[in-house]
């Protein structure tokens, strides 16, 4: 026991890593450029160091990310020197689906869920390494490490492999395919004292600045380009907001902040009393919106 | 930093668990305020009740993994049912925990499921209990019936084969003694569940003493070859001499290899990449270990099984096997037993059941690496899958190996199958015919063998009721019987594939499992999949032994098509539909089949 926490976490996830590229026929890693994106990339580089992780990255993109995220995701995957696949749902691009006029929901639905499956689909890919934590959300609690999705990429809770020591079961019937979670057991603390520890590179959103941004239904929501519509009565005002996560601008809201580096984001952190997920507006459509997503096809 | 605990949480149906779980969690603050139930105190279990289905049943079906921490502590707790019928998920949470917290009602005592629990965390190596006796306000915050509940409680570990415990005595509902302490109970004296949580030392199993690291993957790096794995046992540092098991040949450690440059020393729970000073041959799937100690080998062991699936064990059926990094096809002998949990008593057992616990022999394709599960979890615990539906259909502990392959050498032979095919002029090929009794299999076989052996070719009729009434004459028509009986005729059609025969088999075969077993038994491509497609309606009306008849009317049991089931080929090389096809007609079509394929 005398070994730290995040030691013992460090080497379950590279071990998990290393586990699902033996076995797998064609993985590739989900990409978008947040925090536990960057940790998990990280981690992938130090699995299979000294040579470069032997599958691609692929990000589903929706357009409407931060611009600093894209600068960011590009500046990684050359770094990594790895391939990057992005992929945007052309039907949605052709809809012109955005987030102001359609909302969260169908924004949501059709850029990333149906943009996932698109994007494994056509590339055949069998198992998909994600960011997500079991920390982040109640239906994540009884996610596994390796789940299995069906071939419409739905998760049906009731048929997940039991999962014991780190034997992981990774066979697939014709067109199943596998979700892998390295950082299943990290909580947000773990990753940001992780960051900290390895110096990893992560968006400056993270951290308090001043920024433009609009007051609506109690958010604090960012205008990162010129495609944000002003509603009448509403100004852009300059605020110190960080972001405790990163999605699509219009859907990530900010929060009042001083923390202007990891150390001071981390006692912010022990004082909040908020979840993570509270700028995200997506999760809260609905009860249960994010467990009803993932039987869906949502990572 | 903080250490790590991980923790299986267990208790039966209403002690108060997630109620219990729910207050640990907020009071350590690690339930953020927009999550926190509104109001009353039940709502406390919501926090660890995730799942839609589980709100609407109001109960907990799944484990779930939450984590929270002290400055002293980090916390991963799988949170496991207490619902009999999900005895799988306890061994889950189990598996991978240093400690198991167990919840009782103080009103209640210990029930027939917190034994069980008990002996599941006990069984799956768990050696720190503790006993939370809930529910204190309920009786009075009486001392008397703590005592009788923790030292029932010892005696149970006692007989399970021992542990430490620490007892506590807690209202999970009003806070008392789990993280602040109780003014209603002054008589106790010791720590709060949190503080006891926060200084446990666990009691884990004796560390291997010898280096263990299976193989996960070789990464290749221009020539240099890296072997990446997770250290199971022991240390390894540059410059030891380490020993590749299975094939015996040693290895110097040149380096140690991590991207924050090389380290001159690693041990258990790291992750690793080792370079050789000389090119070796090994691969995933190998151990490395201390030489002068390898890892236990053996193809036979005795195990405890936990079953999973809805569907029984089949002994006799193949299943995969995967244990650290090997995976390898293995088929289950019949239970020597199987454990009644409440009374720890060795039941009889022709199969185990879901969610069923029991001590049966295994045997493996090839030997495996490993060491009994007492010593370390990592190398003698494994799972079983179904090659079929590919689900988790078992866990095992290996306790040890039965040796006896080490003295049954396969006696090498200088004549090769393949020089005794030459001599033959023939390619040799297992016609293998499955249908449903009365399909025409034996008839169509029949036509087969004459045609074949009018064009010089050297081939033997295996026949299903022939083989029943020689050297299967011990097996009857259960499920397992007929798992044995294929595997049987299997081996003798794979010897005369050996003397370079054209073999054709006619069996049932109602199982697509058995199939694939004789396929994997003989090499590739020699197997060839001839269904004999009658509907049932068809076999039944022509009743040509009149089986059908008596199988109605209840005087044969486990009758294929009538009270056992057919699986039909999904894929089969050959289908002949007997109701427009001929048996002359089939012959001929298989033949032509044969002429068509190369060699």
């Amino acid at each position: 026991m005398t070994r730290d926490h995040l030691r013992r976490l460090e080497a379950e996830a590279i071990h998990i890593l290393r586990e699902a590229v033996a076995e797998a026929a064609r993985p590739v890693m989900l990409f978008s450029a947040g925090k536990d994106s960057c940790v998990m990339l990280h981690l992938a580089r130090k699995a299979f160091f000294p040579i470069r992780p032997p599958f691609p990255l692929l990000h589903v993109d929706t357009g409407w990310k931060f611009r600093e995220m894209y600068t960011l995701r590009d500046r990684l995957a050359a770094e990594a020197g790895m391939e990057l696949i992005v992929h945007r749902n052309p039907d949605a691009q052709a809809q012109g689906i955005n987030p102001f006029d359609h909302g969260a929901a169908l924004h949501t639905d059709l850029w990333k869920t149906e943009g996932l499956k698109q994007a494994l689909d056509q590339h055949r890919f069998d198992l998909a390494f994600g960011g997500a934590r079991r920390d982040e959300e109640p239906s994540r609690s009884k996610e596994r490490i390796f789940s299995l999705r069906s071939a419409s990429h739905a998760w049906d809770p009731k048929r997940q492999r039991p999962e014991l020591w780190s034997l992981y079961n990774s066979r697939l019937g014709p067109g199943e395919s596998l979700r892998v979670f390295p950082l299943s057991n990290w909580t947000e603390r773990d990753v940001w004292t992780y960051v900290a520890r390895e110096r990893i590179a992560v968006a400056s959103l993270y951290f308090a600045a001043e920024r433009p941004t609009v007051e609506r239904a109690g958010a604090l929501l960012l205008v990162d380009d010129d495609r944000f519509p002003l509603q009448p009565g509403e100004a852009v005002v300059q605020r110190r907001v960080r972001l405790r996560t990163l999605g699509c601008y219009p859907l990530s809201a900010g929060i009042p902040s001083d923390a202007a580096d990891v150390e001071a984001v981390l006692a912010e952190m022990a004082a909040s009393r908020r979840s993570e997920r509270q700028g995200r507006l997506i999760d809260h459509d609905q009860p249960s919106s994010m467990e009803r997503k993932k039987k869906q096809g949502y990572f | 930093m903080a250490s790590l605990l991980r923790l299986l949480t267990c208790g039966s149906v209403d002690d108060g668990k997630s109620t219990l779980i729910g207050r640990l969690m907020v009071e350590c603050g690690a339930v953020p305020d927009d999550r926190l139930p509104r109001s009353s105190a039940l709502d406390y279990a919501l926090i660890a009740d995730g799942l839609e289905a589980e709100r609407e049943q109001g109960i907990t079906i799944d484990v779930a993994h939450l984590s929270f921490e002290t400055p002293h502590r980090r916390f991963l707790l799988a949170d496991t049912p207490g619902h009999e019928q999900y005895t799988r998920n306890m061994a889950t949470g189990a598996s991978n925990a240093d400690l198991a917290l167990l919840l009782v009602d103080a009103s209640r005592g210990l029930l027939v499921q917190t034994r069980r629990h008990a002996a599941i965390a006990h069984l799956l190596g768990i050696r720190s209990f503790c006993l939370a006796v809930n529910k204190m306000d309920l009786v009075g915050h009486d001392r008397g019936r703590f005592e009788a509940i923790e030292g029932e409680f010892a005696a149970l570990l006692d007989r399970l084969g021992g542990g430490a415990c620490t007892a506590i005595p807690v209202s999970a509902l009003n806070g008392d003694n789990v993280v602040t302490r109780s003014g209603a109970m002054a008589w106790y004296d010791g720590p709060t569940l949190l503080e006891h949580l926060e200084q446990v030392a666990p009691e884990t199993e004796e560390a291997l003493a010898g280096f263990r690291m299976p193989v996960q993957l070789v990464l290749r790096e221009g020539g240099q070859r890296h072997y990446a794995g997770t250290i199971a046992g022991g240390a390894v540092a540059a410059g030891d001499t380490v020993l590749i098991a299975p094939s015996g040949r040693t290895a110097r450690v040149a380096r140690i290899v991590t991207m924050d440059g090389e380290v001159a020393r690693a041990e258990a729970g790291d992750a690793v990449a080792l370079a050789f000073e000389a090119q070796v041959d090994c691969s995933r799937g190998d151990m490395l270990a201390t030489p002068g100690d390898p890892p236990t080998e053996a193809d036979q062991f005795e195990s405890t099984l936990i079953w999973f699936d809805e569907t029984p064990l089949l002994p006799g059926r193949q299943y995969l096997l995967k244990i650290g990094t090997q995976s390898v096809a293995a088929a289950v002998h019949e239970p020597k037993h199987k454990l009644g949990l409440d009374t720890m008593a060795r039941l009889a057992a022709k199969t185990l059941e879901m969610n069923e616990i029991g001590v049966a022999n295994i045997w493996t394709a090839r030997p495996i690496l490993f060491e009994p599960y007492e010593r370390s979890r990592a190398l003698g615990g494994f799972i079983l899958i179904d090659r079929i539906s590919n689900a988790t259909v078992a866990a095992g502990l290996i306790h040890f190996g039965l040796r006896r392959a080490e003295n049954l050498h396969e006696q090498a032979s200088s004549v090769t199958p393949a020089r005794r095919a030459a001599l033959l002029g023939q390619r040799p090929k297992l016609l293998w015919f499955t249908g449903l009794s009365g399909a025409g299999k034996s008839t169509i076989a029949n036509l087969v063998e004459q045609k074949l052996h009018a064009r010089g070719r050297h081939t033997f009729l295996l026949d299903g009721d022939n083989v029943r009434l020689g050297l299967n004459r011990d097996l009857g028509f259960t499920a397992a019987d007929r798992v044995e009986n294929i595997r049987r005729a299997g081996e003798a059609a794979r010897l005369m594939l050996d003397a370079g025969l054209i073999v054709l088999a006619a069996f049932i075969s109602p199982f697509r499992a058995e199939r694939d077993m004789v396929r994997a038994m003989v090499p590739d491509g020699d197997f060839v999949e001839i269904f004999v497609d009658t509907p049932l309606a068809e076999a039944e009306h022509r009743d040509a032994k009149g089986l059908y008849q008596k199988a109605r009317a209840g005087q044969l049991a486990n009758f294929t098509g009538i009270d056992s089931p057919y699986e039909a080929p999904e894929d089969a090389d050959v289908r002949i539909d007997t109701i427009s096809t001929s048996a002359e007609e089939a012959a001929e079509l298989i033949m032509n089949w044969l002429e068509r394929q190369p060699g």
